[in-house]
């Protein structure tokens, strides 16, 4: 489904963020990927959102070199896949109701399909009281489950999480892990990043370990390896 | 579908204007500024048309013929000098409207009036007034009269005297004047104008900035550039509507108590009288300007954030 063939990003000023990384992801696979700050996890999304361009190697999608999408084809792409940030970049301005819907429209979708169905996400990450709430005014775990919403609403194939408890104390962590567990159940791919070691050894699923822009291991029934 | 699109940007971008007050509302001070530097231009385009052909019209000259002269000639001058291209008009004065006025315009100094009567006969010759299109154009009209062109048939000449020779340095000056003083306001205008639309771009560039990484979060969930787009283009679009109508609202009351002192100051221009006559010119200037600014500073401004 995604394969990363020999990947490197150097940076103009020669820091070499990815080395020669090879990595396949099957779908409904639920994958952590593990390693400290700057051993290029957050650089490996960005490759594979289009976001930024390898400097070597390829990105696969189904088959698709990802970087030569065109821009209106790139869009399309993006809207196959959920993003859920550590800073939950919710649109300030937007209610919760908008937030999500804004996804919707951005996919052409028609008045009454989001009119039904953002209450029915909103229902999922139970936050349906909040729903004509602004983001300032949800705590971190609430913002964090509206951006889940948000990423769940146009049914992708993967769900990306780049360190999504990062800022949630632990009650809220185990809520993000257990809906994510749950889209995981229902058949959607999903690609964690992350540090906390306890969240890792509750999942028992498949882990890569990066350290320095390469992948140093590859545990299919993971533990976290310091 | 593109209707809807249509319909989904216009109500974001209103939206955006009325929750993001604050930013909305400094937004608007700085473009209604902008918008009153375009109206102060244009206000002293027009005090600075109407100065200088009050002074245009202040430079003429005259040509005085002989007492012996024939009218007849001296209209067949006339005619000759309405045909020429240079000249915009030409009034004759007869010698009888000629001592009329003299005496009106003498008629408390006593002894210029006994002396006048005591010559028995009229001593002033007739007079043709002329007006020339450019005043850099005396000097060809007098060249003109000073040639052979303006004899009698019996070939001798019947002008008795231009004054345009007495006053050449003061007309030349006038129309240097008049000439620098065109070129330095048209140099303001663009020079305020472009100040005044930098400051505005920039204004909403900064409101831009502030939102880059919500443009980056729309970017990520596939929103197109247009969708993205939109929104922002409309929001300037809005800051240049209530900027247009706030200049042109807050311009009655100033130009109403400047009226009458813009009236003393510049030879009869009343800048509300103007301001009144030239309503619809103006509000479409303003507006047309302020959505322009809004609309470009916007569609400048969100490109750099549209690259991810």
């Amino acid at each position: 489904m995604i394969f990363f063939d020999r990947v490197s990003k150097i940076y103009p000023d020669s820091s070499v963020a990815l080395e020669e990384v090879t990595l396949s992801i099957e779908p409904k696979e639920f994958i952590s990927i593990v390693g400290p700050s700057g051993a290029g996890k957050t650089t490996l999304l960005k490759l594979f959102l289009a976001e930024e361009a390898p400097t070597d190697g390829s990105v696969y999608y189904e088959s698709v070199d990802v970087h030569s999408l065109g821009k209106k084809e790139i869009n399309e792409f993006r809207r196959k896949v959920g993003m859920v940030f550590q800073d939950f970049r919710l649109l300030p301005n937007k209610t919760v109701y908008e937030n999500i819907a804004f996804t919707m429209e951005a996919a052409g979708r028609t008045d009454e399909e989001i009119e039904s169905d953002v209450p029915h996400v909103l229902e999922l990450v139970d936050l349906s009281p909040k729903i004509w709430n602004f983001p300032r005014e949800l705590s971190g775990g609430e913002k964090q489950r509206v951006a889940i919403a948000r990423a769940l609403v146009n049914e992708p194939s993967i769900i990306i999480a780049d360190e999504p408890t990062g800022n949630l104390d632990p009650a809220n962590t185990y809520d993000v892990v257990q809906i994510l567990k749950k889209i995981n159940d229902l058949g959607t791919t999903v690609i964690l990043t992350t540090h906390n070691k306890g969240i890792i050894d509750s999942l028992n699923r498949r882990v890569v370990a990066m350290e320095r822009g390469r992948i140093v291991r590859d545990d299919k029934s993971g533990k976290y390896f310091k | 579908m593109l209707w809807i699109k249509f319909k989904r940007i216009l109500r974001t971008g209103f939206f955006n204007f009325w929750r993001d007050s604050t930013v909305s509302f400094a937004s608007v001070l700085v473009m209604t500024v902008t918008l009153w530097v375009i109206a102060l231009v244009s206000f002293s385009s027009a005090i600075l048309d109407t100065t200088l052909a009050e002074l245009r019209n202040k430079i003429d000259i005259n040509v005085t013929f002989i007492t012996s002269a024939d009218e007849k000639d001296i209209l067949d001058i006339k005619y000759t000098l309405e045909s020429l291209p240079e000249v915009f008009l030409v009034t004759y004065v007869s010698r009888d409207e000629a001592l009329t006025a003299f005496k009106e315009r003498h008629s408390s100094d006593q002894p210029i009036l006994s002396a006048l009567d005591e010559l028995g006969e009229n001593p002033l010759g007739a007079v043709l007034n002329i007006k020339a299109k450019d005043p850099s154009q005396y000097a060809s009209v007098a060249e003109f009269l000073g040639s052979n062109n303006v004899l009698s048939p019996k070939g001798i000449t019947i002008i008795d005297r231009i004054n345009y020779f007495q006053n050449k340095t003061a007309i030349d000056k006038i129309a240097g004047i008049i000439t620098s003083a065109d070129r330095l306001g048209l140099a303001l205008t663009i020079f305020f104008a472009t100040i005044s639309v930098l400051i505005a771009l920039n204004t909403i560039r900064l409101t831009i900035y502030i939102a880059r990484d919500e443009i980056s979060v729309m970017r990520l969930v596939g929103a197109s550039t247009t969708y993205i787009q939109g929104p922002f283009v409309v929001v300037g679009v809005i800051y240049g509507v209530t900027a247009g109508l706030l200049t042109l609202l807050t311009l009655l009351p100033i130009t109403y108590w400047l009226g009458s002192t813009t009236e003393n100051f510049f030879i009869g221009f009343n800048i509300f009288s103007y301001y009144l006559r030239h309503f619809l010119e103006i509000a479409f200037i303003i507006m047309a300007s302020g959505i322009f600014v809004g609309a470009l500073s916007s569609v400048l401004a969100i490109r750099k954030y549209l690259k991810v």
